[in-house]
């Protein structure tokens, strides 16, 4: 495959999606809204995949998105989602660019560790805080969406949702495209010889963390205007943990395979939950074993596979 | 050829995707039926002790509902002479993701009424939702004041007391039975729940019986499991009086754990929520220890023919007495199958969403006043001595403090 089709897909999908808004029906644009905010979610843990780091605490910046949103919204009264989205960026940057600082600095099970840990923190800090609403959270208000008031709040969500989603996958696939996305795979598979080329790894890293921490937080943003609420949970490690599981079943090679990933995660899910309520657990489980055990790469593997495209090293 | 090939394949991919699509919107085709969901645990802690009971009640009731074998006044077979069918969903995995499946039960499996929701922080962010939609829902036990107390809400009801009067019947309760208390501490789980439910309970004491001092407020972990510390901190202060939210496994291991301590030994011990565990639990319930059903329910509820019959096939159905999630849920589908029948259709045809929200919010409004004189006096009673079980028939009848026969004691 010479010519490089992302952008074609990418615009192409964003078209489909928005026609969607008509054509879907309602719970379909909803799952497709919620699939958009996880998948960018899982795109920032992709982001670090790349470059062998796995984070198992990006449920911080999805709850740190979703928290301003909702804190901006019911607690001082903000209804622009513009407002909104520079404030997650703000704050997700932030945050981001003093933890990095310090997570920069470890890699593998300690860098996996040391992110869940600081999500934890801002789990228990949650929990204890009665003025806002502890474990049973709070609702986010209605917004309008660079001034037009849609009809329903949720199609206005499932425009911005869709845009926002495709400005960032196309951002993220030319950074990939770039050298410094090509670092990753370097700095995966020797981290010497990096230093030794003239790149510093640690900065390169800590790039690379602040910038996956904005995405997510701007999907965990996308998601409580999508279900209206924000809890702690989004902070808690088994929803971090789910973000690593939608990553393995997505896969890192492309930056559709996250969107894709999370879209049947989301199909599966509510099919379990409707056909199986008692055992819909175990129908996730046999998933995520099968697609292990027939597609260690990923879904987007099959598709590679399809156009025979060999997988190149650097797009592991 | 290889191109045909691919193209096959996804061809194939995208037909079975299409197909599981549109599967369930066939199959809610209309039947004539009146399809209900049903949203309780079916997986995880709160399962054991809510949601399987519950979910349990519900499956009894709706059957006997079906087959037109519920005693007077709901003899009428179904709601309003429609077939009932059920859509049972599990509630755990979060907020987040009973919101998406709320939907899914409106929008894709046509559900013309929803009921459940235990956890209150599901049904804080599922409220709106209804409201978008425009369903019928029924929040049958979630205690959180802060769901109509905050906002309002045309197509969401919820038939169950909230916590406050809960905590505040108990602090009554002790202003009647023990007005000399000196001192009280209180052990809650560190979560919205119990964090309410104590500051409910802390602030009724301090109005009701302003000389009595908090001695200390231990909040162990949800799901802990191990309070030897948090035992240790209170027995040390011995206060009088010993204040819990706590439900489910962690009151029973609160239970078990206290008693070896010596916890229950010379002071009363308030379980706001351990009506749950008093049949799992008859042989350890430690004597005097005082316990709440979260409302009438349970073993406080009115001793009338539809109890009666209601006890003895859940008793004969699942080898257990009911308890207070079981009785809430009924209350739900009651409730909604009352303001149906009394929207004024011809039976055997089911009224308009909005004529039976119009008689729901009036019969609501009606009962109102009543409820909380109700859930703030009853739903509170002291254990005498093990066993308890055997004296359930006793609980209708008032027992003095002295009396020594009586096992549950209801305050006159």
């Amino acid at each position: 495959m010479g010519r490089d089709l992302t952008l074609l897909g990418l615009t192409l999908a964003l078209v489909l999606l928005l026609a969607g808004a008509v054509i879907f029906p309602h719970w379909l644009t909803f799952l497709v809204m919620m699939s958009l905010a996880r998948g960018l979610v899982v795109l920032g843990i992709v982001l670090q995949m790349r470059a062998g780091l796995v984070s198992f605490g990006q449920g911080l910046y999805y709850c740190i998105g979703g928290y301003t949103a909702a804190m901006l919204g019911s607690l001082y009264g903000v209804r622009e989602v513009a407002v909104l989205i520079a404030a997650a960026i703000l704050v997700s940057a932030a945050v981001a660019f003093v933890l990095g600082t310090l997570l920069s600095r470890y890699r593998d099970i300690f860098f996996a560790m040391l992110s869940m840990a600081f999500s934890m923190i801002l789990y228990g800090l949650l929990v204890k805080s009665p003025a806002l609403g502890s474990t049973d959270g709070f609702n986010v208000p209605a917004m309008t969406f660079f001034g037009w008031k849609p009809a329903v709040q949720s199609t206005g969500v499932y425009v911005i949702t869709c845009f926002l989603a495709y400005m960032i996958a196309l951002a993220y696939h030319y950074y990939q495209k770039s050298p410094a996305g090509y670092l990753a795979g370097a700095i995966r598979e020797n981290e010497i010889r990096v230093e030794y080329l003239g790149s510093s790894a640690q900065w390169l890293l800590h790039a690379k963390y602040v910038m996956a921490s904005v995405i997510s937080a701007v999907g965990g943003l996308l998601a409580a205007l999508a279900t209206g609420h924000v809890d702690p949970e989004m902070a808690y490690w088994t929803t971090s943990g789910e973000f690593v599981f939608i990553a393995i079943l997505g896969g890192t090679g492309h930056v559709a395979a996250p969107f894709l990933g999370s879209t049947l995660f989301s199909l599966v899910r509510t099919y379990a939950y409707q056909f199986f309520p008692y055992t819909w657990q175990m129908i996730l489980g046999l998933v995520l074993l099968l697609i292990i055990v027939f597609l260690p790469r990923g879904l987007w593997s099959l598709i590679q596979r399809l156009y025979s495209e060999k997988p190149r090293a650097a797009d592991r | 050829m290889k191109i045909i090939k691919r193209t096959g394949w996804f061809a194939g991919v995208i037909l079975v995707i299409a197909g599981l699509l549109c599967a369930p919107s066939a199959w809610a085709a209309e039947n004539g039926k009146l399809r209900l969901g049903i949203v309780t645990f079916l997986s995880g802690p709160a399962s054991g002790p809510f949601g399987v009971p519950a979910e349990n009640a519900a499956k009894l009731t709706i059957a006997a509902l079906n087959a037109g074998k519920m005693p007077a006044p709901y003899a009428m077979k179904g709601i309003n002479g429609v077939e009932i069918e059920t859509v049972v969903v599990d509630e755990a995995g979060g907020a987040t993701k009973q919101v998406e499946e709320f939907r899914n039960l409106v929008e894709r499996q046509k559900v013309d009424a929803v009921i459940g929701y235990i956890s209150s922080g599901d049904c804080l962010a599922v409220a709106p939702v209804a409201e978008e939609l425009k369903a019928l829902t029924v929040f049958f036990d979630c205690g959180t004041p802060r769901i109509f107390e905050d906002a309002s809400y045309k197509y969401v009801f919820r038939t169950g007391p909230i916590a406050t009067t809960d905590n505040i019947g108990a602090a009554r309760y002790i202003l009647d039975t023990s007005p000399n208390t000196k001192s009280f501490a209180g052990i809650n789980q560190n979560y919205a729940w119990g964090q309410d439910s104590w500051n409910d309970f802390k602030a009724a004491m301090q109005v009701l019986l302003p000389q009595a001092q908090v001695k200390t407020e231990q909040f162990p972990k949800l799901g802990a499991g191990q309070y030897g510390a948090e035992l240790s901190a209170i027995l040390v202060e011995n206060p009088d009086i010993v204040h819990s939210s706590f439900w489910g496994g962690d009151m029973e291991a609160l239970v078990l754990q206290g008693a070896a301590r010596g916890l229950f030994d010379k002071r009363s011990v308030v379980l706001t929520c351990g009506e749950t565990g008093m049949f799992r639990l008859a042989e350890q319930m430690p004597e005097g220890a005082i316990i709440g059903g979260r409302g009438p329910y349970g073993v406080f509820a009115p001793d009338n023919p539809l109890n009666a019959w209601f006890r003895k096939e859940y008793q004969a159905a699942y080898n257990t007495p009911p308890t207070y999630p079981s009785y809430k849920i009924v209350q739900a589908i009651l409730g909604l199958k009352n303001a149906a029948e009394k929207a004024g259709s011809a039976p055997g045809k089911l009224p308009d969403t909005d004529a039976i929200i119009a008689k729901f919010r009036d019969r609501a409004s009606r009962h109102r006043a009543d409820w909380w004189r109700w859930a703030s006096a009853r739903p509170i009673r002291r254990c005498r001595a093990s066993p308890m079980a055997p004296s359930i028939a006793r609980a209708r009848t008032r027992h003095r403090r002295s009396s020594t026969s009586g096992v549950i004691r209801r305050n006159a």
